[in-house]
């Protein structure tokens, strides 16, 4: 017999250091998960190991240590291609993030396929990194960036998408899960009804590839870019799927082509993909500790995680709204552990600073959402976000906090 | 005007102030008072050209020039900052250019207020020092002409 048992968050509390810690006298309450992830000893035991142990530079050299540093960068690319459900690790480009992903596609993919006139989709609820991009190609190239819209509780209008597809749609990049609200688009919809008109679609998982299950074949997307210091990894390093037919068709991102062309070690051909998209000597030290943080995720379970992440937003939101003026933005059933929201008459700078007192951290203002903050009415919110060694404990910390801040600014 | 104190006298004081809470919340809600205390600014001055950048909060700053010496008024649409803005005045507001720009702050670190100096996107205390100051520069200057 099995019993389904639960994820034991104390244990798992252990494997993160940081935590342990104080902030201003206080025990730190980590509630700014949405911004970046904080890391399990083995994610920093592997960055360290690399540098005492291995540190070389990879697919040159045909020394030992280059070897080891290459197989290690190398068995990254293949867990992440498990962890997004990839086919091939020739699908895989390591990127410095999704910022960089995003940049990547609309810069290679966008510069020689975009023609005056033709169509980019985007939602209302993107981060300034999945508009920028698009704003500067489609500028370049004279094509028109199209804004699927969104009700007032920040839920992409799918209707309002189908009636701005059309056959001048090239592409549509849009946010699996809304950094600054949480809430899930409905991601597997539109790239079907986007490919229905022959316009390729990429996915920004920034938010989502921590919380929820990913998989890029069955969603058939053609890009899906995110960042690793989101997903309990370090910072500098993120990937980039995509498919195999769209980036063979691609030219390369930056330059460093006769590097390229070398890359060749033990005998073993490469094609092209992934490495003509990765020039330059890559950032090797975070990559291979990277691999430690998709173990580390796969290790517990993603339904676990969620599981854990589901009872802990369903209860902060019942708490949070037992306090008189609190409003929580984007309050829909579909969403991952992110919870926005705003107290009558008080600036979310001040709820910042005062809960940062009491050691708690949230993250307040507009969350690079201008755009959507603009259409909420609204010019910023506090924003806690929840992960994995999060605690309802910690939750009562937060509510009790913004009791005391209530309290002060009375 | 003559019995102004000087910057450092008046930063002194507020060490002074300061030394008699012995936790956060009082230094918080001892800002926030002050805050709500500072002299309303016209809503004619609440324009963008007004406004000081590096804040996550929004401040408006204006400053004017009477016999050598000058005074500013300010407002913001969060309480904390507003009770730095207004401590800032306190500090600044009444004297003579050329001391403005040559107050060296220390005593902000004596508070423990430092944290809002640094150099993230959402704590203006920095930026506002530097408006202030750079308003006396300018004033500094056409007092000179």
């Amino acid at each position: 017999m099995t019993l389904q048992k639960g994820l034991d968050i104390y244990s798992i509390r252990n494997q993160f250091p940081i935590l342990a810690r104080e902030v201003k006298g206080k025990p730190l309450v980590y509630l700014d998960n949405a911004a970046t992830s904080q890391k399990p000893t083995v994610v920093i035991d592997a960055l360290t190991e690399y540098y005492a142990g291995f540190n070389a530079n990879i697919h040159r050299g045909i020394h030992t240590l280059a070897e080891e540093a290459t197989a290690a960068f190398e068995a990254t690319r293949e867990t992440a291609r498990q962890f997004i459900g990839a086919s091939s690790t020739e699908e895989i480009i390591f990127t410095r993030g999704t910022t960089e992903g995003i940049n990547l596609v609309a810069s290679s993919w966008g510069r020689a396929n975009l023609k005056p006139g033709d169509e980019i989709i985007i939602s209302t609820l993107e981060h300034h990194s999945n508009i920028v991009p698009w704003q500067m190609i489609a500028a370049e190239k004279g094509a028109l960036l199209k804004v699927v819209p969104v009700t007032d509780e920040g839920e992409f209008i799918y209707e309002a998408f189908e009636h701005l597809l059309s056959a001048k749609t090239k592409f549509v990049s849009l946010v699996h899960a809304s950094n600054a609200l949480g809430v899930i688009n409905p991601v597997k919809k539109v790239i079907d009804a986007a490919h229905a008109v022959g316009a390729l679609v990429l996915i920004d998982g920034a938010q989502s590839s921590v919380h929820l299950d990913i998989n890029v074949q069955e969603l058939d997307c053609d890009f899906f870019a995110f960042s690793g210091h989101k997903v309990y990894g370090p910072t500098g390093v993120g990937i980039l799927f995509g498919k195999r037919a769209v980036l063979e068709a691609m030219n390369p991102y930056q330059g460093g082509g006769e590097m390229i062309r070398e890359v060749s070690f033990s005998g073993t051909t490469f094609n092209d993909l992934p490495y003509k998209f990765e020039a330059g000597t890559p950032n090797i030290a975070d990559v291979i500790a990277l691999k430690a943080a998709f173990d580390f995720i796969t290790g517990l379970g993603k339904a676990a995680i969620a599981q854990h992440e589901h009872t802990l937003l369903t209860y902060a939101s019942s708490q949070l709204k037992e306090i008189p003026g609190l409003r929580i933005i984007g309050d829909v059933e579909n969403k991952v552990s992110v919870i926005s929201f705003i107290l009558d008459g008080i600036h979310p700078q001040d709820i910042g600073i005062l809960l940062d007192n009491q050691g708690i951290a949230v993250r307040t203002g507009h969350h690079c959402t201008q755009p959507l903050m603009h259409r909420l009415g609204i010019s910023g919110t506090s924003r806690a976000s929840f992960a994995v060694y999060n605690t309802i404990e910690e939750i009562d910390a937060l509510v009790i906090g913004l009791f005391k801040v209530k309290k002060m600014l009375s | 005007m003559a019995d102004t104190p000087t910057i450092p006298a008046i930063e002194d004081e507020i060490v002074d102030e300061f030394s008699l809470f012995d936790n956060w919340e009082d230094k918080y809600e001892y800002l926030i008072d002050i805050g709500k205390k500072l002299p309303v600014l016209e809503d004619t001055h609440k324009k963008d050209e007004n406004k000081i950048r590096g804040c996550q909060s929004t401040v408006w700053m204006v400053s004017e020039y009477k016999d050598g010496r000058i005074f500013y008024k300010a407002d913001s649409d969060a309480m904390i900052v507003k009770g730095l803005v207004s401590m800032l005045i306190r500090v600044f507001s009444g004297q003579k250019p050329a001391d403005i720009v040559a107050a060296d702050m220390k005593f902000i670190d004596a508070i423990g207020m430092s944290t809002h100096l640094a150099q993230t996107r959402s704590n203006g205390l920095r930026s506002m020092i530097k408006q202030m100051k750079l308003d006396a520069m300018v004033w500094a200057s056409k007092e000179n002409n």
